[in-house]
């Protein structure tokens, strides 16, 4: 396995005005590893997704991707280098077809995204990829429905594979499978092994199943720090981890 | 998706022959009127109804283009058509100010910053020396087009119009069905999720903002022709106010609903200018009726009554 560290956060810090969500988070998730970040509600994981993204700025600590550091890039421009978030409320497109979801994801390089000169159909050569990544999602049949009908699992699954679509190189899941039963989170969890295949994955996840079957590394958080970090036996046996887990049954 | 385009072309062909018609059928300068209000309330939506901007200061647009077309053409002697091209100009260049301004915020902060600079060119337009102030300009010559139609004529006016508003109805078309537009849609969707899709919305609101201002400016332009006159109403907030009622009357988001509003507040407005003062209070109540009674406006309520009887049965 590569040793290289892919991203990479040092004294990352989030004061929320007094109230200091994420404190002194020192990550580093290695290339083409699943990586889980787990610890009980309000540990402040949903916080550092924002602040690795940039749809936060930290108060304190610097975050580096592929060794450069991001601290202050825009949050555009960090999806554009391949950091790529999903959202733990789905966030998908209501009112653009399940089609038209796929493809926003694979227009950008195109390059024509600010031409308001030219018709829609210019966009038609993304079709074929576009279905061929529905397709991996069970999605194909619903092409052309608006996402807005799309039961909750399903537009789970689109924003998957809207995530995909841009092909990054290190995916970010926030809870990819909550509020999912049991059928879903199996399909889910195939499609998230298949995806870290050839890429990284850094994932908050409830479900310890799902963490136990995926990941390769885990950092316990609770209250904005880091509490313990290893493989799922090592982190499981540790006696802090339990502790923290009690009183936490929902965690 | 044919059933749509079928109604489309449907909606398009109602909307020609009627602009064909009006002028036959209803004094010209009234359809005109409607004209300019449905091009500006067109270029409003592309701004609240496909990015989900709400600006509250779009009379600015409107109304220093139509100053700027009636001092051009009265007080520098240019052609009506430099004349309309130097205002719809002005407009873009204010857009560009404005939404460069105002982009960064969302919401009702968007609103606020719109509004206030809105205010800061009503006052400009009420103090400086060229708009005329109270008074406004007056007695702006209609001209010669393109050095061979003559303006003056009602019907060559009104065709002239028509054109304009067609070709700006076409731009707005044309933008919302473009790459650019599936964007638009998509920061009005989630703009968040179309940040973590590597778009920098900012840009791209700017470039939605500009391309309203510039059509609205077109509008006020036109407009000023139409009326040889501008005068601090265009830039009134009334203004703004009365393109956002014409918006959400007609069906915010769709393609005919902000040319279904602007005829609806143009002939009220119109018919009830007998009652004075009591015009905005009726207004206003058909408004709150019409919200209440048809939430996505005329031709968005049509358009869901189509669709809930062609709605594709699950695969
Ligand atoms: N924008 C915000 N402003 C203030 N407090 C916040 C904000 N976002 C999150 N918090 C607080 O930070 C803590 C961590 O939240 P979060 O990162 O969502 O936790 P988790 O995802 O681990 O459940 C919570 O107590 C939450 O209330
Ligand atoms: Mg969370």
């Amino acid at each position: 396995m590569a040793e290289e560290i892919v991203l990479e956060t040092r004294g990352l810090t989030k004061d929320f005005k007094g109230f200091v969500a994420v404190d002194g988070v020192d990550l580093a998730v290695r290339r083409g590893t699943v990586h889980a970040l787990i610890g009980p509600n309000g540990a402040g994981k949903t916080t550092v997704f924002n602040l690795l993204t940039r749809f936060l700025a930290p108060t304190a600590g610097r975050i580096f991707f592929k060794g450069v550091d991001i601290t202050s890039s825009r949050p555009a421009v960090v999806a554009r280098q391949g950091l790529v978030r999903s959202f733990q409320i789905s966030a998908v497109f209501l009112h653009l077809t399940v089609l038209e979801n796929v493809r926003v994801a694979l227009q950008r390089p195109l390059g024509t995204s600010f031409q308001f000169w030219r018709p829609e159909r210019v966009l038609d050569v993304l079709n074929d990829r576009a279905m061929e990544i529905l397709e991996t999602v069970d999605l194909a049949g619903f092409a052309s429905h608006a996402a807005v009908e799309l039961p909750y699992g399903r537009k789970r699954a689109l924003e998957f594979a809207t995530t995909l679509a841009l092909d990054p190189e290190v995916l970010l899941l926030d809870e990819p499978t909550s509020g999912m039963g049991h059928e879903d989170v199996a399909r889910v969890t195939a499609l998230i092994r298949k995806a870290a295949a050839d890429r990284t994955v850094l994932m908050v996840e409830h479900n310890l199943g799902v963490v136990a079957n995926l990941s390769d590394t885990i950092t316990v958080l609770q209250r904005g720090k880091v509490l313990a970090e290893g493989t799922y036996d090592e982190v499981s046996r540790d006696p802090r981890v339990l502790e923290a887990y009690v009183g936490n049954a929902d965690a | 998706m044919p059933a749509r385009g079928n109604g489309r072309w449907l909606g398009g062909g109602l909307l020609l022959a009627a602009g064909l018609v009006a002028p036959y059928v209803v004094y010209p300068v009234f359809a005109m009127k409607v004209l300019c209000f449905a091009l500006f309330a067109c270029a409003f939506n592309l701004l609240l109804g496909y990015t989900g901007l709400l600006s509250f200061g779009h009379a600015a647009f409107l109304g220093s283009a139509g100053y700027v077309t009636a001092y051009t053409v009265k007080s520098l002697g240019f052609s009506p058509g430099l004349g309309l091209l130097a205002g719809t100009a002005c407009a873009a260049v204010l857009g560009l100010v404005i939404g460069w301004l105002a982009i960064r915020r969302s919401g009702i902060y968007f609103a606020m910053i719109t509004l206030g600079l809105a205010q800061v060119i009503y006052f400009l337009s009420l103090q400086l020396e060229f708009t005329g102030g109270e008074d406004g300009i007056q007695g702006v010559p209609r001209g010669v087009l393109f050095g061979v139609l003559p303006l003056d004529n009602p019907l060559v006016m009104y065709h002239f119009v028509l054109a304009v508003f067609l070709f700006g109805f076409w731009v707005v078309y044309r933008a919302i069905h473009s790459p650019f537009g599936q964007v638009l849609k998509a920061i009005r969707e989630n703009e968040p999720r179309a940040v973590s899709l590597g778009y920098d919305v900012h840009r791209y609101k700017l470039l939605a903002f500009v391309l309203s201002a510039t059509l609205a400016g077109l509008a006020g332009g036109t407009k000023s022709l139409v009326f040889q006159l501008a005068s601090l109403t265009d830039v009134h907030w009334h203004t703004s106010g009365e393109v956002v009622l014409m918006t959400l009357l007609g069906g915010l988001g769709t393609e005919f609903g902000p040319v279904v509003g602007a005829l609806l507040v143009v002939t009220l407005n119109n018919y009830l200018a007998g009652f004075g003062s009591w015009v905005t209070v009726i207004t206003g109540a058909i408004f709150v009726v019409c919200v209440l009674a048809f939430r996505r406006g005329i031709v968005g309520e049509i358009l869901a009554f189509a669709r809930s009887r062609s709605a594709p049965k699950d695969p």
